[in-house]
């Protein structure tokens, strides 16, 4: 393999890698305050870019995108309040359950509105055939957008759980449930805004994403399967761990290309991960500790 | 088993000859087609209901192990194996009279294997795939086993996809039929196929095997084995302290589990003379799994009624493009009102009588 | 609580037992039935190709039905899910008694149906891509889509008078990408050309850059052919160009509609593909006899249901159109209109001029195909420059 090939396959992968990751980042959001995986995240990334896509025919890109992240922690904040919050010590499976139930609708919905047809934002910088060139690598410059929201998104939270007292509540929640009421914490706005939270963190990521994977309604069930996977794989519950852990998939997938057919890439990426899986049974960056605190 | 079980098996099996008899008066026999197709998910989803009800284990890749048996014996029984003629496995499978030479469509000579062999095998091969899958699989916890799970559904699911053997997103058609028994005396010979004039046997099959696995199932959950579970379901640790192999017991019902969903999966290709990779998406998967939770995850019962009747609906086309929708109200709605399932919603029913006798004593 | 609940099921069975029964043919009403993926992972397919047939159908009733019969047009949607398929074609056939059953909108659900609809000797009109479905003949099944062997034969004509000889062949993993590349595969030794790479990628990709790396390596590859269907033919095409290879892109006839230009965007521009006439519809001489009913179909379609008229949506109009032809001449019987059909000479259709025989059941001959090519957004012929 040339260097030049190398690097082309390592940025792909890291391209890759970088949307599953902001995907994983929003189902650890939730995680962590509730216990529970919200398999409707893929809908959240559907959402926003289908969102900012229709808003985009009657008001420029950056206010398009801004309130269709707006729009979405709405709805975020609507599921959790209608479906969620008046429930009675639920069990895991069951909330679980419910979210997959949100997600069917979530899709139906968009499919009803929007129609199966695919749509897409314009490229934030250049064209469709705009690229950096980096020697002889080549870049969409929309890949740097997504690489740069997600490092964005990352260091922005882990800002939010450590400086603001917001962000130090819910953090709070997710160690100690019980200890935190006893703070006087309300854990359920809490949990609110966790769907709020990460509602807005999958906006974010279909926007920037839309120019490169297009939008369609049904687009986040695979996106979502892909964001568990990673979220997992890290360990739940850590942001970072995801990051590292949706550029390792990105790289596997990106690298296998070149010595098994590509129908098998996804098969091979998985069986890689199960593996890593059943050795490290809590994620490469888990503990078990951790781990053992939100088992249902 | 106890004698209300018993009961209710012998009621399913009166309502079962009932509505194919209502049928037939009726000139309506056409609905014996979905509820065949019916009665075989109703099977992997029972199987999946002990799984995850009496077991505690999460399982999204059951339409894994639905496509494992399904796509196997159709292949199995479909594809040529002329050109393999000299090898040693198939002289093997020779010597067992597991072959049979006929024609294709074209008069070319067509050697596959006989529907009975295929059946054996391809169930065969997903028990030890759930067996090697459930040694490690079921050390996991939580989420990290319903990843493990999903994996495993998306891997199978991608290998299909990409395996001309397999006929990719073709998948297999023109599945020979499956003689179950040959003529016996005066009757006929008892086909699997999806012939309109085999359409009432089929029924009985269908069901046949329905509530025998049924039967299994209630033995299993009141047998010295079904108490291991429960146990093992409310604390995993107490059950160990008490003696109880929990892994051995979750490796056995895991595998259990799965040979129904195969099982299933070799009826259903030979009924519908076909397979298609829709049967082995992770959204199938997905949709055993809800249908078991909308009937209520330790209720067998509810399982199966829920798991058969909306099979049915859906296969009949009733909601239209609104399948998907109509699915996740139903899902979402058992699930904030009804949480131990929809059977549960006779509560509402038995307190008020209930509260009616108080009344009237003195 | 057994009898109780046992009664429950049992009076609900026969309440739909009993409404079905009622539901009885009325005269003068010719049953048609349609089993279309609108939904799921086909939908770019069946959506078409169900609001087209319901669009002709609505029409044809308007102006009074065929031969004073009104049609009655039963859709099921099936979600592109085989199962579902086999389902609805039983319930069509024995149930609802249907003449005759347009779709399925892909390969793999039309092939499990064929032998349900020869069983019941019903026609059917499949909207699948793939010839196996019309080869070996069924007598009942018909298809209407251009065989793809028809369009593999139109990208190495081109290619061999460009001098093209080794080229890398993509497809997805659909039904229709798998035919597409089966097709490439087996004819382009005939026309001396080499495939040096063949690759399959998933549906929904969303990124290909790592696959056009790979085939970028390769310094032989002088074109590239791509055989799927959305989003993945817009992705590959803005991969390609965004990697800085100036690589000749050859796409299927599934990119015929202009909504996959618009989601390429630059990327798109000299994509060389053949596909029917209907997309360069206004182009056409005036004595071309598919010109008035292509520019009649768009313009409907596209002011019912405001969005581009598709090659897809064009599949439907013609099952439906040769089918309704059919009942027009033979009535409602399904051995006469099975018959119709087959003697169906020189009927004009989206897809081309279909002339079937007991021994074509597609009746289109490669000429239905042009090449196009994208310029400045919207499609044109292509005149090889």
């Amino acid at each position: 393999m040339t260097p030049d090939l190398f690097f082309q396959y390592l940025f792909a992968g890291v391209t890759y890698g970088a949307i599953y990751a902001i995907v994983a980042i929003g189902f650890n959001i939730i995680y962590n305050t509730t216990g529970i995986i919200n398999f409707a995240q893929g809908e959240f990334v559907m959402l926003g870019g289908m969102i900012a896509i229709s808003l985009h025919q009657v008001m420029p890109l950056p206010l398009a995108i801004t309130l269709a992240v707006a729009l979405t922690m709405v709805i975020g904040a609507a599921i959790e309040i209608i479906f969620i919050r008046w429930l009675q010590s639920p069990s895991v499976l069951r909330l679980i359950i419910i979210t997959i139930g949100v997600s069917i609708l979530l899709r139906e919905a968009a499919l009803h509105i929007w129609g199966e047809s695919i749509r897409s934002l314009p490229y934030f910088y250049g064209n469709e055939i705009s690229s950096i060139s980096l020697g002889s690598v080549h870049l969409s410059p929309q890949v740097l957008w997504v690489i740069a929201a997600c490092g964005i998104m990352v260091a922005g939270l882990s800002l939010f759980f450590k400086y603001t007292p917001t962000g130090r509540e819910m953090r709070a929640c997710s160690a100690n449930r019980t200890a935190a009421i006893l703070c006087g914490i309300s854990t359920r706005n809490m949990v609110t805004l966790s769907f709020m939270l990460s509602a807005g963190i999958g906006a974010v990521a279909g926007c920037v994403m839309s120019p490169i994977t297009y939008t369609q309604y049904d687009s986040g069930t695979g996106l979502a399967i892909k964001g568990f996977t990673v979220a997992i794989l890290g360990g739940l519950g850590n942001s970072m761990a995801a990051v590292a852990a949706g550029i390792l998939l990105g790289i596997i997938e990106a690298f296998s290309v070149s010595v098994v057919p590509l129908a098998f890439q996804d098969a091979i990426a998985i069986t890689i991960l199960l593996a890593i899986l059943f050795v490290k049974p809590h994620g490469l960056f888990g503990s078990s500790v951790a781990a053992r605190l939100k088992d249902f | 088993m106890n004698s209300i079980n018993r009961y209710k098996i012998l009621g399913l099996a009166g309502l079962v000859i009932a509505v194919q008899l209502l049928t037939q008066f009726t000139g309506t026999a056409f609905y014996l087609t979905q509820l065949t197709m019916s009665a075989y998910y109703g099977l992997v989803i029972i199987g999946l209901g002990v799984l995850m009800g009496y077991a505690g284990q999460l399982s999204i890749g059951h339409a894994g192990f639905f496509a494992i048996g399904g796509y196997l014996s159709a292949a199995l029984t479909t594809h040529n194996l002329l050109s393999y003629k000299d090898s040693l496995c198939i002289r093997l499978l020779e010597r067992a009279d597991m072959l049979v030479l006929s024609e294709d469509i074209y008069g070319d000579a067509l050697l596959t294997v006989v529907p009975w062999g295929a059946c054996l095998m391809a169930v065969g091969t997903a028990a030890l795939i759930a067996l090697l899958l459930a040694v490690p699989v079921l050390k996991l916890k939580g989420h990290y086993l319903a990843m493990a799970t999903l994996g495993f559904g998306t891997i199978i699911y991608r290998i299909l996809l990409a395996t001309p053997y397999f006929g990719e997103a073709d998948g297999i058609s023109d599945v020979p039929p499956f003689q179950l028994l040959p003529a016996l005396g005066g009757l006929p010979p008892v086909v699997v196929s999806g012939s309109f004039d085999n359409r009432v046997v089929n029924y009985y099959v269908a069901w046949g095997i329905l509530i025998v696995g049924m039967l299994l199932l209630l033995n299993l959950i009141n047998s010295r084995v079904g108490r291991a579970l429960r146990s093992l379901h409310s604390s995993e640790e107490a059950a160990e302290a008490v003696g109880i192999n929990t892994s051995r017991c979750k490796v056995q019902v895991f595998v259990l589990s799965a040979v129904y969903a195969a099982l299933a999966g070799v009826f259903l290709a030979h009924y519908n003379a076909g397979i298609g990779p829709s049967e082995a998406g992770v959204m199938k998967s997905v949709r055993y799994v809800a249908l078991v939770a909308v009937g209520g995850m330790t209720n067998l019962w509810g399982t199966l009624l829920m798991g058969v009747s909306l099979t049915f609906l859906s296969l009949r086309g009733v909601f239209g493009s609104l399948d998907d929708a109509v699915f996740g109200v139903i899902l979402i709605g058992v699930m904030l009102f009804a949480p131990e399932g929809i059977l549960s919603l006779r509560r509402f029913l038995v307190p008020a009588k209930d509260a009616a006798l108080k009344r009237d004593e003195p | 609580m057994r009898l109780h609940k046992g009664k429950k099921i049992g009076a609900l069975l026969l309440a739909c037992l009993l409404g079905a029964g009622l539901a009885t043919a009325q005269a003068g009403v010719i049953k048609v039935g349609a089993i279309f993926a609108v939904t799921g992972g086909a939908s770019f397919l069946g959506g078409p190709e169900a609001r087209t047939a319901e669009m002709v159908v609505e029409k044809v009733n308007a102006a009074g039905g065929i031969n004073g019969d009104t049609i009655e047009l039963i859709v099921k949607d099936s979600a592109g899910s085989s199962e579902k398929a086999i389902s609805f074609a039983k319930q069509l056939i024995e149930e609802e008694q249907v003449l005759a059953i347009i779709g399925p909108s892909t390969s793999g659900e039309s092939m499990k149906i064929k032998q349900i609809a020869e069983q019941g000797k019903t026609v059917l009109l499949s909207c699948g891509a793939a010839e196996v479905i019309v080869d070996p003949v069924g007598p009942y099944v018909f298809k209407t889509p251009q065989k793809d062997s028809f369009a593999a034969r139109k990208i190495f004509q081109d290619m061999k008078r460009r001098g093209i000889s080794r080229i890398a062949v993509v497809a997805g993993n659909t039904g229709f990408g798998k035919a597409g590349k089966g097709q490439l595969l087996k004819i382009a030794p005939q026309f001396g050309i080499e495939v040096v790479a063949a690759e399959t990628y998933d549906k929904k990709s969303t990124d290909l850059s790592a696959l056009v790396a790979k085939l970028k390596a390769d310094s032989g590859i002088e074109a590239v052919v791509n055989w799927s269907i959305v989003p993945a033919q817009a992705i590959i095409a803005k991969n390609i160009r965004q990697a800085g290879w100036q690589v000749p892109l050859y796409q299927s006839h599934g990119f015929g509609n202009i909504k996959y230009v618009e989601a390429a965007g630059a990327a798109a521009e000299g994509i060389i593909f053949p596909a029917g006439r209907l997309l360069v519809a206004d182009s056409l001489p005036d004595s071309d006899p598919q010109k008035e009913l292509l520019l009649e179909y768009r313009d409907a379609y596209q002011a019912k249901f405001k969005e581009a008229a598709s090659t897809f949506g064009g599949h439907g109009y013609d099952a439906i159109t040769i089918l309704l032809r059919a009942i027009e001449l033979a009535g409602n019987d399904r051995d006469k209109v099975r018959d119709a059909i087959e003697q169906l000479k020189g009927f004009p259709g989206t897809g081309g001029v279909f002339t079937f025989s007991a021994e074509d059941h597609n009746g289109l001959d490669i000429d239905s195909f042009v090449m196009l090519t994208v310029k400045d957004g919207t499609f044109v012929l292509y005149n090889g420059q």
